[in-house]
């Protein structure tokens, strides 16, 4: 079968347009390659050297990996990350959860509500830090208040006790988050179906009932959501601390993106530094996996 | 105004993956309305994307007015599209939906001017043209994305399903109004559609497409009175053809088909079958409004006698159901044959209009005398 | 949801609710107020009173102070956001653009890999990204920031309009390349006059995120070109001379209230890029 006329060909401004796109995203690749993950590779690299001030290629297999592990202070960071991490995150949740639920009972000032609630998530974790480390301040901050108050007894000096400083971050955490938790929850109660809370109240079921045993549950989704932001935020948290306590006392309230900043750039323990960016990236993926394997399972069943 | 040929148009996602269309072979006339028809997934909306250059060929040649186009852009090949859900241009005013391709086109605004007049009188759109197409009804919105396609003149037009979103009431009248704005402009038209009544009335000439592969290709007449394969037949007409199993035997050295109602049994003579059918299980093919009433009731022939099951008046029509070979069969009577469910009714095939299906492939099986007919359609239809 | 309860009457059960409510509410206005409160007293007021104590005299000598001191770097962080918000916009938009609806072989697998940037913890970048930044000469600069919050902003930029753009119709884009349109005409004539609701979310989410950036700001300035949270947390936690706590709370104020402001105006904008790209720390 051959085509008595020839083949018109497309011009080359056509051949132009089918590149174009390809040509306007080679830019973010190459951004994406090398500033991401070239570079995680490269601080992968870091982390198998002996580099303290300045970089140097000097092969130290898992040396610095063994020098983390034997820091003290690594520990601290890490149990503190836990402690932190799981108070938080638990907290938010709770206090979320309850807010919204609360807040979807046709409140008249609900938008005014909304807006003091969430508030604190447009702050910068640095002004949050200000701002409660001057609350929590012992002899001047809540503890006088209290006291001045008609509380005799009252003390609340945890920002300088080795053993509870970590709990003034989650409170200020907490301050700052759990606002944000509420409106991701609103909105999901938002959109349960209607007709199903009908359905189970002509079944006979209590509204708090309701909530706990069929409109929660249907939120499942959402509470993942919260629960892999909230933990993001957790191990990158390096603001908070550094505007609260600086790690202290002592480094008592130190957690991992504190321990990389202060080894990498202040101590000179670039190896050392970056074996522990590693680890942190090692702990978002072990959240983010299983995260992203149940999202992209249940989209490809929906 | 052009021709349309589509050579051995083949398309493939990537090696591995099944071919998405497979050797597609038709060509229209100028003026000529074709339509694509099948069921969702069968490529038909992939082959008019083909025909537009949204998407590239993996083989073959598309020709408009005998030119190969397939290496050409969208906006080098003259065709104009109307899609399913409009795609009206949601910013833009209807008046600057349908001057944009001119205005890209670097039309002089007076032409301009006159084009979007001319179209929006055609299709009486007058007084919508300073709105935004989200204050449109789903039936305005449907004439401004025809507007669109028209002011542009081009060679071809496309329509992808475009009154599938309209309600039923409005789906009959602008079907309507399509065969007479057709009649009037006579444009060359290629026309996707999922529904076969849309298939039957709109089109001079309809593709019947599944799984990537023309089924049948022909005049609507051709696919409804000779389809090429019990999946042509079964989607074109409505209610669908009944399709019974049966025995093929010798009686008296003529081949018959057997039927069987509970009641009785019938000899049904199938008249120039090859010889080999014989002793073989096939699928007779006959469609509800070709079984006519015997007996009392009807024209007082005789008939198959069959309990009736369930009744379905439709309005114009009677649908009676009755079982044969252990198989539910739609008779389309007369509205006022009085019948109820229990009522005994002979029924009457006419075995000339009978077809018969292998059983297992679902190819025609044809009888010498339909023969004439397929040496008719020889021609136009390619079939497999 | 909302329509559970139909007639909302004032029983027991609703009075509870609401004075829980209220009581949250005013849980999470005591710091500010505290901030507001402290920052408008002198230092010897704040040493005899209390935290919500009111101010014996209203002064803004904090304020004054504070603005003194951290005004370079309010400026600095205005140099750095602004165009680092607009240009990790516009570029988040057309590769939302390309994504969405000129997806060729492999942009998928791109997204994927730009997706894990919204998951990426910074500080294995970091090391890196600052010797990048000293090879260009652009180390300690307001331009060095402005290139590193574009580069790292780009994946939620990206996100958004990618997500935004999916919902587009394909037709569309088909139609106006039948019309004659190419690449760019479609983005400019079509699809960036339907981006309005999108581009406000990304702008907004951009500036809280750079302008509330600590990590990038300690790490890739110094001296001068600091932005103002590094600027306030040096404030804060100098140990030298008797703090000044008036001063700290009136700075913290001033570094807070631009982002407070685009909450307050824009809010409804802000929550949608939360809880369209609320992974970022």
């Amino acid at each position: 079968m051959t085509t008595a006329t020839a083949k018109l060909r497309a011009s080359p401004l056509d051949a132009l347009q089918r590149w174009l796109p390809k040509l306007v995203l080679a830019p973010s690749m190459f951004i994406v390659l090398v500033g991401f993950y070239g570079y995680i590779l490269w601080t992968f690299v870091l982390s198998f050297t002996t580099s303290t001030f300045l970089p140097t290629y000097k092969w130290a297999g898992l040396a610095q990996y063994a020098r983390l592990f034997d820091n003290d202070r690594w520990w601290v960071a890490s149990k503190n990350l836990l402690v932190f991490g799981g108070l938080f995150i638990a907290i938010s949740l709770a206090i979320g959860v309850l807010l919204a639920v609360l807040l979807d009972q046709r409140i008249r000032r609900e938008g005014f509500i909304r807006t003091i609630y969430l508030y604190p998530m447009a702050l910068s974790m640095i002004v949050t830090g200000t701002a409660w480390k001057w609350l929590l301040n012992p002899g001047m901050g809540l503890d006088k208040l209290l006291r001045d108050w008609g509380w005799e007894g009252f003390r609340l000096d945890w920002l300088i006790d080795p053993d509870r400083v970590v709990y003034c971050l989650v409170i200020a955490a907490v301050w700052q988050a759990s606002g944000f938790i509420m409106a991701m929850f609103l909105a999901g109660l938002r959109g349960v179906d209607p007709s199903i809370i009908r359905a189970a109240q002509i079944d006979g079921a209590s509204l708090p009932r309701i909530y706990w045993k069929v409109v929660l549950p249907s939120l499942r989704p959402v509470f993942f959501s919260a629960v892999m932001i909230l933990s993001h935020i957790a191990i990158k948290s390096f603001d908070l601390v550094a505007a609260m306590t600086a790690g202290g006392p002592g480094y008592s309230s130190d957690l991992p993106a504190m321990f990389m900043y202060s080894f990498t750039f202040s101590r000179g323990q670039m190896g050392m530094g970056s074996a522990s960016a590693i680890l942190m990236l090692g702990a978002v993926l072990a959240i983010l996996v299983p995260y992203l394997y149940s999202e992209l399972r249940s989209k490809r069943h929906a | 105004m052009a021709t349309l040929e589509l050579r051995n148009v083949n398309k493939t996602y990537g090696s591995g993956l099944p071919d998405t269309l497979k050797d597609i072979q038709l060509a229209i006339k100028d003026g000529e309305f074709l339509i694509l028809v099948g069921p969702s997934g069968c490529g038909k909306s992939t082959l008019m994307n083909c025909i537009a250059g949204l998407e590239q060929i993996t083989g073959g040649a598309i020709l408009i007015d005998q030119q190969d186009v397939s290496g050409m852009s969208p906006k080098d090949r003259d065709i104009a599209m109307v899609f399913q859900s409009y795609a009206l241009y949601p910013t833009m005013s209807v008046r600057e939906n349908i001057e944009f391709g001119l205005k890209i086109r670097k039309m002089p605004q007076a032409a301009i001017d006159e084009e979007v007049a001319r179209v929006a009188k055609l299709l009486q759109i007058e007084h919508l043209l300073a709105r935004k197409p989200a204050q449109l009804s789903g039936g305005q919105q449907q004439r401004v994305a025809m507007g669109r396609a028209l002011a542009r003149r081009p060679k071809i037009y496309l329509f992808d399903e475009p009154l599938s979103n309209l309600d039923a009431k409005l789906r009959v009248e602008m079907r309507t109004e399509m065969k007479l704005m057709h009649q009037r402009l006579k444009t060359t038209t290629v026309y996707v559609t999922h529904d076969q009544i849309e298939a039957m009335t709109l089109g001079d000439k309809v593709a019947v497409m599944k799984d990537g592969i023309i089924q049948q290709f022909g005049t609507p007449q051709q696919i409804y009175n000779d389809p090429a394969n019990q999946f042509v037949a079964s989607f074109i007409g409505s209610p669908p053809m009944n399709f019974v199993p049966v025995r093929v035997t010798a009686q008296s050295g003529c081949l018959v088909a057997v039927l069987d109602s509970g009641q009785a049994r019938c000899e049904l003579p199938l008249a120039g079958a090859a010889a080999e059918l014989e002793g073989r299980e096939v699928i007779l093919g006959i469609r509800p409004e070709q079984i006519a009433l015997g007996g009392a009731q009807g024209n007082g022939l005789p008939g198959i006698r069959a309990e009736v099951q369930v009744t379905e008046p439709t309005g114009p029509d009677l649908l009676v159901f009755v079982t044969l070979n252990q198989t539910k069969v739609c008779c389309r009577l007369a509205p006022d044959v009085a019948c109820r469910v229990g009522d005994t009714l002979a029924l009457q095939f006419d075995p000339a209009r009978v077809l018969l299906f292998d059983a297992a492939s679902g190819e025609r099986l044809r009888l010498a005398s339909t023969t004439a007919s397929v040496m008719d359609n020889a021609a136009a239809s390619t079939g497999r | 949801m909302h329509s559970a309860v139909d007639k909302p009457a004032l029983s027991p059960a609703r009075l509870a609710i609401h004075a829980v409510l209220l009581v949250a509410v005013l849980l999470y206005l005591v710091p500010l107020v505290v901030m507001l409160l402290t920052s408008f007293k002198t230092p010897e007021d704040i040493g005899t009173g209390n935290l919500l104590s009111w101010p014996t005299a209203i002064t803004t000598v904090g304020w004054v102070k504070a603005w003194g001191t951290v005004s370079g770097y309010f400026w600095n962080s205005i140099l750095i956001t602004v165009p680092a918000v607009a240009i990790s916009t516009a570029i988040g938009a057309l590769n939302g653009y390309v994504l969405s609806m000129w997806r060729f072989r492999g942009s998928q697998l791109f997204f994927g890999l730009l997706l894990f940037g919204c998951f990426l913890p910074f500080q294995t970048v970091l090391l890196p990204a600052s010797f990048t930044l000293g090879k260009l000469g652009l180390a300690s600069t307001t331009t060095g920031l402005v290139l590193v919050h574009v580069v790292y902003g780009l994946a939620f930029t990206t996100l958004f309009f990618r997500n935004f753009y999916v919902s587009i119709p394909d037709a569309l884009v088909k139609a106006a390349r039948l019309d004659g349109a190419g690449f760019f005409t479609i983005f400019r004539r079509i699809i960036l006059p339907m981006s309005t609701p999108i581009i406000m979310v990304c702008l907004i989410w951009q500036f809280t995120q750079i302008w509330n950036d600590f990590l990038f700001g300690v790490v890739f300035s110094s001296g001068d070109s600091q932005p103002i949270t590094v600027a306030l947390n040096n404030l804060v936690n100098t140990s030298t001379g008797a703090k000044e706590y008036n001063v700290d709370m009136a700075a913290a104020m001033i570094a807070g209230l631009p982002t407070l402001l685009v909450y307050v105006v824009a809010g409804k904008y802000f929550v949608r890029g939360l809880t369209a790209g609320a992974v970022k720390g």
